[in-house]
């Protein structure tokens, strides 16, 4: 089964800086990987070089089985990507906002209330502007987003930031349900002992490279200790990938 | 294309109808630029009814950088362009919804404006069809070349002052061929209007081509 993300050798420039200088790096479906690194190692770089958003300037590239070096448009419909920001329009309310990145992204729109109580932002804070609600509130919203969306790929950007422990906790459960449908969580994240928690493998991000853990290397569930879904092993090592869920199998294929 | 076009379309036309700022702020200014040019004017009233249509097509233009300057500030905003990429659009869909929401706001403000000079400068409206078919052809090509240019300043820290400097040489024909059909329509000249229609035309066909297969890669590179 090929590997939901297959980086080789991956060069990326930003202004003809190299953020991305050599990267190796496999994650197999229904993993999920905790990228470390400290500040400017090449974290967020990582993740949107997957999401398809950084351009790739040499060497192998793979996300979902799609060529990076190719039209990404239709694999970018299959990864949720929560970045440092909520990627919603201040003007328009929680509900608008989902609603339009439901229909833009081919989603199913029956998702968007359930997304929304998952987060806590049903009743009144779904028909609030944006703009006027709380740092908390908006990264809720943009992962009420992602739910919503219920992509095959997570790349999440230091997901637990400006959560409180009640959402943290239901953050590592939404995961979790996630990867027990069939979906794979790449997530950068500064916190250690949360991340050990939730992840089945970390990587550790330095220079632009991956300097540990390049390939899928422990088995196991991942344990989310507010986890309320059932969750897939994950990949061992020097075994063949996981069987993918039928909804990954029929992308892949 | 076509839905994603709607999408985008109704998305930005929301955002305005919430925001207000087209209604609050941009109407406003685009009355305020009217009345200043009566004041100006004011001393002589023949020339200010001469110069009634082209006064008309610079606020227009004003209105129009502003409009368009807007339409890309709520993209950059919190970084909603990533999600708009990463939605999987149509860029050509994403062009044509974002330049025909700033097309009806401009079309709304036209109205207003053509208001404007009949009770501000006494301006007398003849022909109605050559007044509509000039307002169409320079507003799309007015939304079309502003959204080109507006993609192409997006990602630049310097987008607010870049995007006029951009925008008004090249709109300089509109604002020509506009003026002159609005001349012979309120019966201020003896020239056919209508032959500047052809020129409003082009310019739009050429920005709306241009747009439609170029705005993948201006949004990629933004």
């Amino acid at each position: 089964m090929a590997p939901a993300i297959h980086f080789r050798s991956v060069v990326a420039l930003v202004d003809g800086y190299p953020v991305l200088a050599g990267v190796d790096l496999d994650v197999a479906p229904r993993e999920i990987v905790a990228l470390n690194g400290a500040n400017g190692a090449g974290k967020t770089s990582l993740l949107r070089a997957c999401a398809g958003l950084l351009a790739v300037s040499a060497g192998r590239a793979e996300v979902l089985g799609t060529d990076l070096y190719g039209d990404v448009r239709a694999l970018r419909r299959r990864i949720g990507l929560l970045g440092h920001s909520a990627g919603l329009y201040d003007d328009l309310t929680v509900e608008d906002n989902l609603r339009f990145a439901i229909r833009a992204g081919a989603g199913r729109p029956d998702r968007v209330g359930a997304a929304l109580d998952r987060l806590g932002l049903s009743g009144r804070l779904r028909t609030v502007a944006v703009s006027r609600l709380s740092a908390g509130q908006r990264r809720r919203a943009a992962i009420a987003v992602i739910v919503a969306r219920d992509p095959e790929l997570w790349l999440l950007d230091e997901p637990h930031a400006g959560l409180d422990a009640e959402h943290r906790d239901r953050l590592d459960g939404i995961i979790a349900d996630a990867v027990g449908r069939g979906a794979t969580v790449v997530f950068a994240s500064h916190e250690a002992e949360r991340s050990r928690a939730l992840a089945t493998r970390t990587v550790t991000v330095a220079g632009g490279a991956v300097v540990d853990g390049v390939l899928p290397a422990r088995p196991g569930p991942p344990t989310s200790e507010a986890g309320d879904g059932a969750v897939a092993p994950a990949a061992t090592p020097g075994a063949p990938f996981p069987e993918p869920s039928a909804r990954h199998a029929a992308h892949v294929a | 294309m076509w839905r994603d076009a709607v999408l985008v379309a109704g998305k930005d036309l929301r955002v305005e109808a919430r925001s207000r700022v087209t209604t609050n702020q941009v109407a406003p200014y685009a009355l305020l630029v009217l009345l200043l040019f009566g004041f100006a004017f004011d001393q002589d009233h023949r020339l200010l009814v001469q110069a009634a249509p082209g006064l008309f097509w610079v606020a227009v233009l004003f209105c129009a950088l502003l409009a368009i300057a807007r339409s890309f500030a709520v993209e950059a905003a919190d970084g909603a362009r990533d999600g708009l990429r990463m939605s999987g659009l149509d860029p050509a869909g994403i062009f044509l919804g974002k330049a025909a929401a700033v097309a009806v706001e401009l079309a709304a403000l036209e109205v207003l404006l053509g208001a404007g000079i009949v009770v501000l400068f006494g301006s007398d409206l003849r022909d109605y069809g050559l007044l509509v078919a000039t307002a169409v052809a320079a507003t799309i090509g007015l939304a079309a070349s502003g959204t080109v240019y507006g993609i192409m300043s997006a990602g630049l820290r310097v987008r607010e002052t870049l995007l006029p400097l951009l925008m008004l040489p090249v709109l300089a024909p509109v604002l020509l061929a506009a003026t002159q059909a609005w001349r012979a329509a309120l019966g201020l000249s003896s020239d056919d209007g209508w032959q500047w229609i052809g020129l409003l035309a082009t310019f739009a066909t050429i920005y709306t081509s241009l747009g439609v297969l170029g705005f993948g890669a201006l949004l990629e590179g933004a």
